[in-house]
């Protein structure tokens, strides 16, 4: 569904990625993982939108979306989370994932029925909370949560968007470890239900080893490795490079 | 809003109580008192539409003084040059259609930046506006302003009748049933889905625009909406005060609109209403007891931002949170 073609940016003489190939299927959780500065975030930033590269392709279902705007990604199901939170501070939980909701079903422009009064579409915003065990926590504004429930709710809303292809950023990180894999398993939960594919982004293996069908390993800006996750984890070139490891 | 929820929220109940309460008003108080009070209603709704923008889309507008003086200088045009037309039925929609021209035109240009930036640009066309007011004396009467007469009402005339009576009879119900339906749009409004996505460009542009909607475009319907009702407010005004002038497109206009809204709180629904009533007050009995109103206005704003950030309306609320917490 997703494939990436010699995708390259940098910036000025910082490879950040540097001719990237990649290729996902539909319904594959596959995980980045790299050390800080690897060019990950990069890469998502690029998938979502955010930045236009120098040269390569990116196609999403055979279309090329390359220089494709944000909104249009969206509109074609390329959802994403953020490393650093990006939430609706001032509106509760209920409302940051309702409104999300509202936009991908073209209702935000209905301005004079209370958003109450569309019951299913509320129905559907907690159900969607409930996947993540979020749906007690409703009416709490996001000030409310803690760090690991304001990662869930960022990736909730993407979620909502009905999104074919999750990007998740870092989606632990600033997360109590004890609450990592506690915040994991949420998120994996309710992206299986749906086979939405992922991609997952992350710098500690331990944390996405469990919960991926493929790791991919960058490092300064190109894959080094990729393949199940214990095959990485045997892999001795990724073991001294990314986990310090010399064996 | 069916019977149900009316009865289930006891905020409706309130709402009800003092919908009540104000028909009476023209009963209660003396004519000059009454006279205050409309000024207040007309200011309540400009603070309904000027906090669509600040409250629930984060623009602060310095410059909303246009958008008062164009649903104002509707009415005055009229009475000037389409005397045949003037009445009230008329008078608001062209009113509220001029004040949406105006906005559109103006919001265009303002809704490309935020902050600091859009307020500069809001404040400067607004006085764009205030020039052309002023010097085409021969159309707008400049710096004297128009005279306004009073309007007929569904081919009711007023001829012979005092201002004060007129606003003290059908004008004021006229004026309180405006306020009313205003008052629950706005409502409808800001707990719409339309609503909801103001919020979220407020709080975070950024991820609005990643959950698909187009963030300029809205702000530019916020804009839009808020432009109108302040118009609204705007020719509503006109007919108690019974003359309008450029300085209505003044920043210091566009100031006191500012002000009246900080001081009720901006983070509550009824805060700017609160805040209109109280303002109108203020003023009169400021600038009637000392020389000094600019300094009352100063002070009273260091106070506001010092110890009440949320207005008078918010630390009502969190007393009120704070009381029942003890009683329970
Ligand atoms: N906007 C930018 N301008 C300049 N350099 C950047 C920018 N974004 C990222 N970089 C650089 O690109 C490299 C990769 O960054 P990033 O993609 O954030 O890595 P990761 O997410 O793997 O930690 C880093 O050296 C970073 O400093
Ligand atoms: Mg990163």
């Amino acid at each position: 569904m997703l494939a990436i073609d010699n995708l390259k940016k940098h910036f000025g003489f910082v490879k950040a990625v540097d001719n990237i190939n990649l290729d996902i299927e539909e319904g594959e959780i596959v995980s980045i993982i790299g050390t800080n500065g690897a060019g990950k975030t990069t890469l998502v930033n690029l998938i979502s939108g955010y930045i236009k590269p120098d040269s390569g392709r990116i196609l999403f279902f055979n279309k090329d979306i390359t220089y494709a705007s944000p909104y249009v990604r969206i509109k074609l199901g390329v959802g994403r989370s953020f490393q650093l939170i990006q939430l609706f501070g001032g509106i509760t939980v209920l409302d940051n994932v309702r409104t999300a909701l509202f936009s991908k079903y073209g209702m935000i422009r209905r301005g004079l029925l209370s958003a109450d009064r569309y019951s299913s579409v509320t129905e559907e915003a907690i159900k969607i909370l409930d996947n993540f065990n979020m749906a007690d926590k409703r009416n709490l504004t996001p000030k409310g949560l803690s760090e690991g429930d304001l990662k869930i709710l960022d990736i909730a809303i993407a979620f909502a968007l009905k999104s074919k292809l999750l990007l998740l950023d870092e989606p632990t990180s600033g997360v109590a470890t004890s609450d990592k894999f506690k915040v994991m398993d949420s998120i994996v939960s309710a992206i299986k239900k749906e086979g939405i594919s992922t991609l997952i982004i992350e710098h500690d293996m331990d944390i996405v080893s469990g919960y991926s069908d493929r790791v991919v390993v960058m490092h300064e800006g190109r894959i080094m490795a990729q393949g199940k996750p214990d095959e990485i984890m045997e892999n001795k070139e990724v073991k001294a490079t990314v986990f310090g490891i010399v064996s | 809003m069916g019977l149900k929820q009316i009865s289930k929220n006891p905020r409706w109940i309130i709402y009800l109580l003092i919908f009540i309460a104000l028909l009476f008003i023209p009963r209660m108080l003396s004519i000059h008192d009454l006279m205050l009070f409309e000024y207040g209603i007309t200011f309540a709704i400009v603070g309904l539409g000027f906090n669509l923008l600040l409250g629930y889309t984060g623009l602060l507008s310095f410059g909303h003084g246009a958008y008062f003086a164009a649903g104002a200088y509707s009415v005055a045009m009229i009475a000037k040059y389409l005397p045949q037309a003037y009445s009230l039925e008329i008078l608001i929609p062209a009113s509220l259609f001029f004040s949406l021209i105006l906005s559109i035109i103006f919001g265009f240009v303002c809704v490309r930046h935020t902050k600091i930036f859009f307020s500069i640009l809001a404040l400067s066309l607004s006085m764009l506006l205030f020039a052309l007011l002023f010097k085409l004396y021969h159309i707008t009467g400049g710096s004297d302003g128009l005279r306004v007469p009073l309007p007929t009402l569904f081919g009711m005339s007023f001829k012979g009748i005092r201002r004060p009576e007129f606003l003290s009879g059908t004008y004021y119900y006229f004026l309180l049933g405006v306020f009313s339906i205003s008052f629950l749009v706005m409502r409808g409004i800001v707990s719409s889905p339309f609503g909801k996505a103001l919020q979220a460009i407020r709080d975070n542009e950024v991820r609005a625009e990643l959950i698909g909607i187009r963030v300029r475009r809205y702000r530019l319907y916020a804009f839009m909406i808020s432009g109108m009702f302040v118009g609204l407010g705007g020719a509503l005004w006109t007919f108690v005060n019974g003359h309008v002038t450029a300085d209505l497109s003044h920043w210091v206009f566009s100031g006191e609109i500012v002000y009246m809204t900080l001081l009720g709180g901006f983070g509550i629904f009824e805060g700017p209403i609160i805040g209109a009533m109280i303002f109108t007050y203020l003023k009169l009995y400021a600038m009637g007891n000392t020389q000094y109103w600019m300094f009352v206005i100063g002070a009273t704003l260091i106070v506001l931002v010092l110890i009440l950030p949320n207005g008078v309306a918010g630390a009502v609320s969190s007393l009120w949170t704070k009381v029942k917490k003890k009683t329970n």
